[in-house]
């Protein structure tokens, strides 16, 4: 059966790139004693795939991955499992089936939220008023906001207008920060610190990604109607 | 989760910043202010390949077992962060509670090869504390070092205040009871280090002094107070079966070299090659009892969750228990998905049974280590392996559908003729004829022989510890000798050659019997910029042929000598357990090309029986 895993990364984990966390998690399900099921042939690797990778720098609250196990504990007791054998900085938060025939979350991500924060409010140069003003005139008032982004073979020219479903100031009264929802995985993927650094200089100001940290809130499908769809609500609980 | 040692910025601008973070799975957390001394455990290399060190393991777990000693994890910090820590006067922290290595009680680093020596230089650096044992006070930690190159820790001497010497098992209890003593009570660092050396296995080389020839040999090395013993002794652990060993080792998030578990055997090699320190320092091999490593590869895999597990030793098809522990391991853990990764083991009908069920026969290769080329050469080396034995393992792998064979050789070793030389190449063709005489059609292709030779070093505690080096020039010209002998072969369309760079031979040979006087010139070319001189990309010669002239150190003293009999060597106050008589009598053994048999088929006498056990009573009650 299909099983999808929600789970946490937080503190110095986040300095722990995407592969190596695929290779923790293999790992982790042997401690775990997880049913996975393995691939065939010499060398058989667990069927696991992940959601989206996360940038490393980044924190988050919302990282998936899909497992497929030839049997199963209770979601509760599965969660209880794995999180006996974590690191301080990852949590399994759910453990859910998916439907058999649910695609992997690598094929139907298709947004992530996020929110951006100065990590010492000292660093912060404006006040949320002024802040508010720069993201109606950079986002909210613009028709288009080309930029060009480079991979390693090409450049290619994509409207953020159009990938950014929500670009506002976060009511957190406590620590003024940014809420991204950013459009997600493999066909059109924006980056947060690419958003951010085009909206510094938009400003125009210094981007220093160093002082502000990222933090991922959830990741999302979309749904046929245009709604999004946390990864998590599309699979159900394993009862005891 | 602690706060860490280096910021944000620093972390996202490095490489691998997995390297610098610790909180790993199994990573021992304590609370420092409850414990009486804190030890920072430290590989002087990088993350990588320090996490892959199964000793620094073994101590870093019992150590800890300790409730009144907490020991942490220090590795070398890569040029790109070296870099920055410099400018940004940041000091060496440890992994586990990102404090200052400074800090600590002791600051323990395993020396395992000669080329590591300038990156001890940088870790103390890096940490603060000053790089000389004479400028350190009761403020700083007590810098101790453990592992092979101990064995003749002379070149470094000037950097540590003490010396472990033998397996680090045995004296650190007394060690530890003696510092809380220091601690407590008012006397000096001098006095502690004074007191220390009469614990058995620590050497405290400010505590003997040394004087030379005219000739630049050692006239006398002798202890500067009476109650302090002329010969440090090996320490050594006898009972294997009431060993620690670690149960939950630390399970990195990178990918480290040594990524799996790694169950230990049994220690030290009862063959006797006449090249192989640990060979020597490791005498009696002692076997550890299978059903207790049985239990242990279970509670390995269980509480790493790693997919590896591989067998260490010197010599694993000389565990008596082999087969019995890879059946176990294959019926236990292959259903589980669990590589069986295979040490590399003597090619026989076993061997490769157990190959054709844990491996894939297209992607493995045979591994066989004849050392030389020519039977004469083999028998000086006392390296048992025949020319037959090798052809009819070869022919049987070939036979099972093999076609990959690596071969390992030494090039400059005593005696050596050009004859020697040529019979590498030599050797490598008849093992290409074998493959080849496989009908055509039975046969899996071509078959692939890859020669890789190292210039040879000698080492202290060695029959060969006499023996003279040569130049770079000369280690070169063997080379050639061998790639025109592999060119002119037959089969050369079969056979590769590899060999290895003979500046860095000359530096190991000058590093491994070296004695006092080096340490000026390593402190010079650590000045000049040398860290991390094991990596070619890194190591840079000039520096250490400009630090040797400005010390007015003449290399070739230290390479180019045979050396006499009587000759007093720098690390002769070491009782490695093997006596200086055995070593000469198997150096003359050597010159005269006569083979020596191994210790299960005769005692040769080597002086290792007065620890009353291992190999040295087998089969006796």
């Amino acid at each position: 059966m299909k099983i999808r895993i929600k789970f946490r990364k937080y503190g110095v984990i986040k300095f722990i790139g995407h592969l190596d966390m695929m290779r923790y998690f293999q790992k982790a399900m042997r401690r775990a004693d997880i049913d996975i099921v393995y691939s065939e042939g010499f060398s058989p690797h667990q069927i696991m795939s992940f959601a989206a990778p996360l940038g490393v720098g980044i924190v988050s609250d919302g990282e998936y991955f899909d497992i497929e196990v030839h049997s199963s504990l209770s979601s509760q007791d599965a969660v209880k499992a794995l999180n006996q054998t974590m690191v301080e900085g990852v949590e399994v938060l759910s453990y859910r089936r998916l439907p058999d025939d649910a695609k992997t979350a690598m094929s139907i991500v298709s947004a992530a939220d996020y929110q951006v924060y100065y990590k010492n409010p000292q660093d912060n140069p404006f006040s949320p008023e002024q802040w508010q003003e720069a993201i109606k005139t950079f986002y909210e008032d613009a028709a288009e906001i080309l930029v060009t982004k480079k991979t390693k073979k090409s450049e290619k020219q994509m409207d953020l207008k159009q990938l950014v479903y929500c670009f506002q100031m976060d009511s957190n009264p406590k620590r003024p920060c940014f809420f991204l929802r950013l459009s997600t995985g493999s066909i059109e993927n924006v980056k947060p610190e690419l958003l951010l650094e085009t909206f510094y200089q938009s400003i125009p100001t210094d981007y220093e990604p160093g002082k502000l940290q990222i933090h991922r809130r959830e990741v999302y499908t979309r749904r046929s109607d245009g709604s999004f769809l946390a990864l998590e609500d599309m699979g159900e609980d394993i009862l005891a | 989760m602690n706060q860490l040692a280096l910021s944000d910025e620093i972390l996202m601008t490095v490489d691998n910043p997995a390297r610098y973070i610790g909180n790993e799975l199994n990573m021992v957390k304590k609370d420092p202010a409850a414990v009486d001394i804190r030890f920072a455990m430290c590989f002087p290399d990088v993350y990588e390949i320090g996490m892959s060190h199964l000793g620094i393991q073994i101590l870093y777990d019992m150590f800890n077992k300790r409730e009144d000693v907490y020991c942490e994890r220090v590795y070398s910090p890569w040029p790109d962060l070296h870099k920055i820590m410099k400018e940004q006067q940041i000091p060496l922290f440890a992994l586990e509670t990102q404090e200052s290595v400074r800090d600590f009680d002791f600051l323990g680093i395993t020396i395992q090869y000669e080329m590591c020596y300038t990156n001890i230089l940088q870790i103390l650096d890096l940490s603060q504390i000053p790089l000389l044992a004479a400028d350190r006070t009761k403020e700083h930690p007590i810098v101790i070092g453990g592992g092979p190159c101990t064995y003749n820790p002379e070149p470094i001497a000037d950097f540590f205040d003490l010396f472990y010497i033998g397996e680090g098992e045995i004296s650190y209890d007394a060690l530890f009871a003696l510092y809380k003593e220091y601690q407590k009570e008012a006397y000096s660092r001098e006095e502690f280090l004074h007191r220390a050396a009469r614990i058995p296995g620590i050497y405290a080389p400010m505590m003997y002094q040394v004087s030379y020839h005219t000739d630049g040999t050692i006239a006398a090395f002798t202890p500067k107070y009476e109650d302090i013993p002329a010969k440090v002794e090996k320490q050594i652990l006898m009972q294997m079966d009431k060993a620690p060993y670690p149960e939950k080792p630390i399970v990195p998030f990178i990918k480290v070299t040594q990524d799996r578990v790694v169950l230990e055997v049994q220690r030290g090699c009862i063959r006797g090659c006449r090249f192989c320190q640990a060979g020597m320092i490791y005498r009696p091999t002692r076997e550890k009892d299978v059903e207790q490593l049985k239990q242990t590869a279970y509670a390995l895999l269980k509480n790493t969750g790693h997919e590896e597990i591989s067998l260490s030793s010197l010599s694993t098809s000389d565990y008596s228990r082999l087969e019995e522990l890879m059946r176990f391991l294959i019926e236990t853990f292959q259903k589980q998905h669990v590589n069986i990764s295979l040490p590399s083991l003597r090619i026989d009908a076993f061997s490769l049974d157990i190959m054709h069920q844990v491996q894939d026969i297209k992607k493995s290769s045979l591994t066989f280590a004849p050392e030389a080329g020519t039977q004469r050469m083999r028998n000086v080396i006392n390296k048992g392996l025949t020319e037959e034995s090798i052809l009819e393992g070869a022919g049987m792998a070939f036979d099972g559908g093999w076609n990959k064979v690596k071969l390992y050789f030494m090039l400059g070793l005593p005696t050596e003729t050009e004859a020697d030389m040529r019979g590498i190449a030599e050797l490598a063709n008849k093992i290409a004829v074998r493959y080849y005489e496989i009908p055509k059609e039975k046969r899996n292709g071509k078959c692939q022989i890859t020669i890789s030779t190292s210039f040879f070093v000698p080492k202290p505690f060695t029959p060969f510890q006499w023996a003279r080096m040569y130049d770079r020039d000369s280690y070169l010209g063997r080379a050639k000798i061998v790639n025109e002998a592999v060119k002119a072969q037959l089969n050369r369309k079969s056979i590769r050659y590899n060999w290895h760079e003979a500046d860095v031979t000359v530096l190991e040979g000058i590093l491994a019997r070296g004695d006092r006087r080096i340490g000026q010139a390593l402190q010079r070319v650590y000045e000049l910029g040398g860290i991390f001189d094991a990596w070619t990309e890194f190591f840079d010669n000039e520096r250490w042929i400009r630090a040797f002239a400005e010390c007015g150190i003449d290399p070739d003293f230290y390479t180019q000598r045979e050396r006499p009999l009587d000759e007093i060597f720098p690390w002769d106050f070491i009782d490695a357990g093997v006596s200086r008589e055995f070593l000469a009598r198997e150096w003359q053994r050597a010159k005269d090309g006569v083979v020596s048999p191994n210790c299960r088929m005769q005692c040769q006498g080597c002086g290792a029986a007065r620890f009353q056990g291992g190999v040295c009573f087998e089969n006796q009650n």
